[in-house]
C-alpha cells in the first residue's frame, strides 16, 4: 500500500470538450477517511471531475493524485484501490445478485481465503440475504442500488467514488445507504460523492460547490451555513409568488426564493423586518408568520449559485457594452 | 488469468440465461445451410428447350435425338415456326431454342451443307446462359460429326470410320458436376462468417449501452482479458456450429469431408478466432448496436458473400475488389474448405491459403485488443 496523506489531491485539473470547459482548473484535496460531497447543478462538471480522478478520463491539463498515485502514471494502481458506483447501477441484469458480486470479487482478485467471508458480509451489508439467487433485473431500485454498492466495494477499497449513487431511490433507502457509507468512513475509507440532494450533503464532512466547472467554495456544511451573508427569514403568506417578486426587488434583501409554501428572504440586517412587513402588506399580501431561521445547505447553495450567475452575467454585459 | 476465466464464465451465463437467443445461435446456422444448400445448388440439368422442326424427316428427328438423349436438355416445347420459337423465348418459357430448317433432311441426304439456328435466352442469369450455350455448342458439334461419319460410312460402303482424335473429359473431384459438392463447402465459411461477426460485434457495444462498460473500465481488468474473455465463449459456440454444419452437409446433401476432418475443424477455429476479433473490432469502433450492425453487414458480410469467391470467380475482379477480398479471412478459408472437403488435399498443399488466413486472424484479434481503450 502506498503511503499518502490525502486521499485525493488535484492541481489545476482541467477538462475541455472542444470549446467547452467542463472542469476548469480545479484545486482541492480530500483527507483520508473524509466524506467529501461535490455539490452542483446538472452540467457543472461533477461527473467529469470524478471520472478523471478514477483514471478513466484523460484531463486536458493539470494533475491529480489519488491515494498517492498519479492519475497519468499509475492509472491501474488507482483502479485496483477504488470503488466506483454511478447512478446507472451498472449491474448485469441476467445475472443473480450473488453472481454479480462474485464477478466483481473475481475481477478485483479478492484472495480466495477471504472471499467467502467477504461475499457473505457484502450480502449482509447490502441486505440481500435471501435474495442471492434473484436476477438483478427483478430487484427494485433500492435493492439494485445496494447491490451495485456491494459490487463496487467487493475488494474493500480504501477509497470510494459515488456519482449520484442515490438518484431515484426513496428517502428511507437513501438514509440507509448513507448509514453504510458512514460505517465505511469510520473504518477509514475516504469517500467522494456527488449529489443533488441537499440533505445528503449534510452527511458530508466537507462540501465543495461546483459551478460551470469551477470549484467556488469548499467548507464543512456548518461553516458554509454560517458563512451565508445576511439573516435568513422564513415568511408564510397568502401569495408567496408575488411576495418573492416584491422581496427580490426590495432594497436590502440579498435574495429571495420560494421553499414550498414559504418564502425565504435573505435580509442584510434583522432590523429590516418592519419595513419588509410594511411593504408586503401595502401590496395586499397577508403575512401569517415571519421568523428568522437557521439557513439550510439548500439556502446556501441557491444563494451561491445565484450570486455566481449574477456575477457572470455582469461580466457578459460588460463585454457587450 | 483468473480474470479471464471470470469473464468467460460470465459470458457463458449470459448465453445460457437467454434460451431463446441460445436456440437462435445454435439452430439458425444449420437452418441456413439447409435452405441455401437446396437453393443455390440448383443444377443446370433438364433444361427445357423448344425445338421447331420444320423439316420433320428421319434425319431431323435423329438430329434432335442427340440433344435430348442426355440429361442436360429436355424437349419441352414443340414450335411450328421460327416466330413461335422466338415467342417462347420472349415469354421466358424456355432458355434455348433450336430451329431446324425445312430443307434439313433433303440437304443431309444430298450432302449439302445446312444451317441450324440455335437461340439462347441471354436475359437469364449469365452463368446459366453460358452453360446452355456451351452445352448446346458441344452437342451440335458432335451431332454434326456423327452426321459426317454416317455419310462417310455410307459412301465408303460400310467402312468402320471414326474420328481421328477422341477427346475425353474427366471432371476431377466432382465427377458428376454436382453443384452441391461445390456449394456446401462454400456455404460453411460464409455461414460461420455471419455467425461469428454478429455474435462478437454486439458483445462489447452491448455492455457500453447497458452502462456496465463504465463499471468495467474502473476495475483493474486488462484489455486482453476482457477481449479474450468475450471471444472464447463464442469460439466454443462456433466450434459447435462448425461440427453441426459439417455433419449436416454430409447427412442432408451427401457432401462428406474427403480430406482430414480434424484439419478442417482446426483451421475453421483459427478462422473463427479472427472473425470474432473482427467483430470485436467493429464493436470497439461503434458507439451503439445500430452502428455495429451497419458496419458488420455493409463492410464485412455483404462483401464476404460477393467478393469471397463463393459464387463469382475472383480472377476477373478489378484490383480493388480483388484485394478487398484478399483481406477478408473468409476468402482464404473458402479455398481451404473446398480444398479439404472436395479435393481432399492436405494442409501443406493449401498453405498458400492457410498462412494469409492465420496472419489475418492474428491481426484482427490483435486489433480488437489494441482498439479497446479503458477510457470513456
Amino acid at each position: 500500500m502506498n503511503q499518502y496523506e490525502n486521499a485525493v489531491e488535484t492541481k489545476g485539473i482541467t477538462k475541455k470538450f472542444g470549446n467547452f470547459t467542463a472542469v476548469d482548473a480545479v484545486d482541492f484535496y480530500i483527507e483520508k477517511g473524509e466524506i467529501f460531497g461535490l455539490l452542483g447543478p446538472n452540467g457543472a462538471g461533477k461527473t467529469t471531475l470524478m471520472r478523471m480522478l478514477c483514471a478513466i478520463m484523460q484531463p486536458s491539463s493539470g494533475s491529480a493524485n489519488v491515494m498517492g498515485w498519479d492519475i497519468h502514471k499509475n492509472p491501474e494502481n488507482i483502479k485496483r484501490n477504488i470503488g466506483y458506483m454511478s447512478q446507472r447501477f451498472a449491474l448485469y441484469n441476467d445475472l443473480t445478485a450473488k453472481e454479480n458480486i462474485n464477478f466483481y470479487a473475481d475481477i478485483y482478485k479478492v484472495p480466495v481465503e477471504k472471499r467467502k467471508k467477504r461475499i457473505e458480509k457484502l450480502i449482509r451489508i447490502a441486505g440481500l440475504t435471501g435474495f442471492e439467487k434473484v436476477q438483478a433485473k427483478n430487484l427494485s431500485g433500492a435493492w439494485r442500488q445496494r447491490l451495485a454498492l456491494a459490487c463496487a466495494i467487493a475488494h474493500h477499497p480504501p477509497m470510494l467514488f459515488l456519482d449520484e449513487a442515490t438518484a431515484g431511490v426513496d428517502p428511507v433507502s437513501r438514509r440507509e445507504f448513507w448509514d453504510l457509507i458512514y460505517q465505511m468512513a469510520d473504518e477509514g475509507v475516504s469517500v467522494l460523492a456527488t449529489t443533488h440532494y441537499m440533505d445528503e450533503a449534510e452527511y458530508c464532512n466537507k462540501v465543495g460547490l461546483i459551478l460551470d466547472g469551477k470549484l467556488i467554495s469548499i467548507a464543512s456544511p456548518d461553516t458554509l451555513k454560517d458563512g451565508l451573508e445576511g439573516n435568513l427569514a422564513a415568511i408564510e403568506c397568502d401569495n408567496p409568488i408575488e411576495a418573492e417578486d416584491i422581496l427580490d426587488r426590495f432594497e436590502g434583501v440579498l435574495d429571495a426564493s420560494i421553499h414550498g409554501v414559504l418564502v425565504h428572504a435573505l435580509l442584510k440586517a434583522k432590523n429590516m423586518k418592519e419595513n419588509v412587513l410594511k411593504a408586503l402588506s401595502s401590496a395586499g399580501i397577508q403575512v401569517k408568520r415571519f421568523e428568522f431561521i437557521q439557513p439550510s445547505l439548500e439556502d446556501v447553495f441557491i444563494n451561491t449559485v445565484e450570486k455566481q450567475r449574477k456575477l457572470t452575467h455582469k461580466v457578459f454585459t460588460k463585454g457587450v457594452d | 488469468m483468473e480474470r479471464l476465466l471470470t469473464v468467460i464464465k460470465k459470458e457463458f451465463l449470459h448465453i445460457f440465461r437467454d434460451p431463446r437467443t441460445l436456440a437462435l445461435i445454435i439452430l439458425l446456422p444449420a437452418v441456413l445451410l439447409v435452405l441455401l444448400g437446396y437453393g443455390v445448388s440448383g443444377e443446370s440439368k433438364d433444361i427445357e428447350i423448344a425445338i421447331a422442326d420444320l423439316s420433320k424427316t428421319d434425319e431431323s428427328r435423329h438430329y434432335i435425338q442427340q440433344y435430348v438423349a442426355g440429361s442436360d436438355f429436355s424437349y419441352a416445347y414443340d414450335a411450328m415456326s421460327e416466330d413461335e420459337l422466338l415467342d417462347l423465348i420472349n415469354e421466358d418459357k424456355t432458355k434455348a431454342g433450336i430451329l431446324i430448317p425445312e430443307d434439313f433432311g433433303r440437304s443431309i441426304a444430298t450432302n449439302k451443307p445446312v444451317q441450324v439456328q440455335l437461340y439462347i435466352n441471354g436475359s437469364v442469369e449469365p452463368s446459366t446462359a453460358q452453360t446452355v450455350q456451351l452445352k448446346l455448342n458441344a452437342i451440335s458439334q458432335s451431332a454434326a460429326q456423327n452426321v459426317l461419319i454416317d455419310v462417310l460410312t455410307v459412301k465408303t460402303g460400310g467402312m468402320d470410320i471414326s474420328m481421328p482424335i477422341d477427346t475425353r473429359i474427366k471432371l476431377l473431384y466432382n465427377p458428376n458436376g454436382d453443384g452441391k459438392l461445390y456449394m456446401i463447402p462454400g456455404l460453411i465459411p460464409i455461414i460461420l462468417q455471419v455467425q461469428t461477426l454478429l455474435l462478437s460485434a454486439l458483445a462489447i457495444v452491448k455492455e457500453r449501452e447497458q452502462g456496465t462498460m463504465e463499471q468495467l473500465v474502473v476495475t483493474p481488468i486488462r484489455s486482453w482479458e476482457l477481449m479474450l474473455g468475450k471471444i472464447i465463449p463464442y469460439l466454443i459456440v462456433t466450434l459447435f456450429n462448425t461440427l453441426a454444419l459439417i455433419w449436416l452437409g454430409g447427412l442432408i446433401f451427401g457432401v462428406g469431408v474427403v480430406g482430414s476432418y480434424w484439419q478442417l475443424v482446426g483451421l475453421s477455429m483459427i478462422f473463427s478466432l479472427g472473425s470474432l476479433g473482427m467483430g470485436v473490432l467493429i464493436s470497439n469502433l461503434s458507439e451503439s448496436q445500430m452502428q455495429a450492425m451497419y458496419l458488420a453487414v455493409f463492410i464485412v458480410l455483404i462483401p464476404a458473400i460477393i467478393l469471397s469467391g463463393l459464387m463469382l470467380p475472383r480472377d476477373g475482379m478489378p484490383a480493388f475488389t480483388y484485394w478487398f477480398g484478399e483481406f477478408m479471412p473468409v476468402t482464404h478459408f473458402l479455398e481451404i474448405t473446398r480444398g479439404i472437403m472436395l479435393k481432399g488435399v492436405n494442409a501443406a498443399i493449401l498453405w498458400d491459403s492457410i498462412w494469409p488466413m492465420i496472419i489475418l486472424s492474428i491481426v484482427y484479434f490483435a486489433a480488437s485488443v489494441f482498439t479497446f481503450k479503458k477510457k470513456l
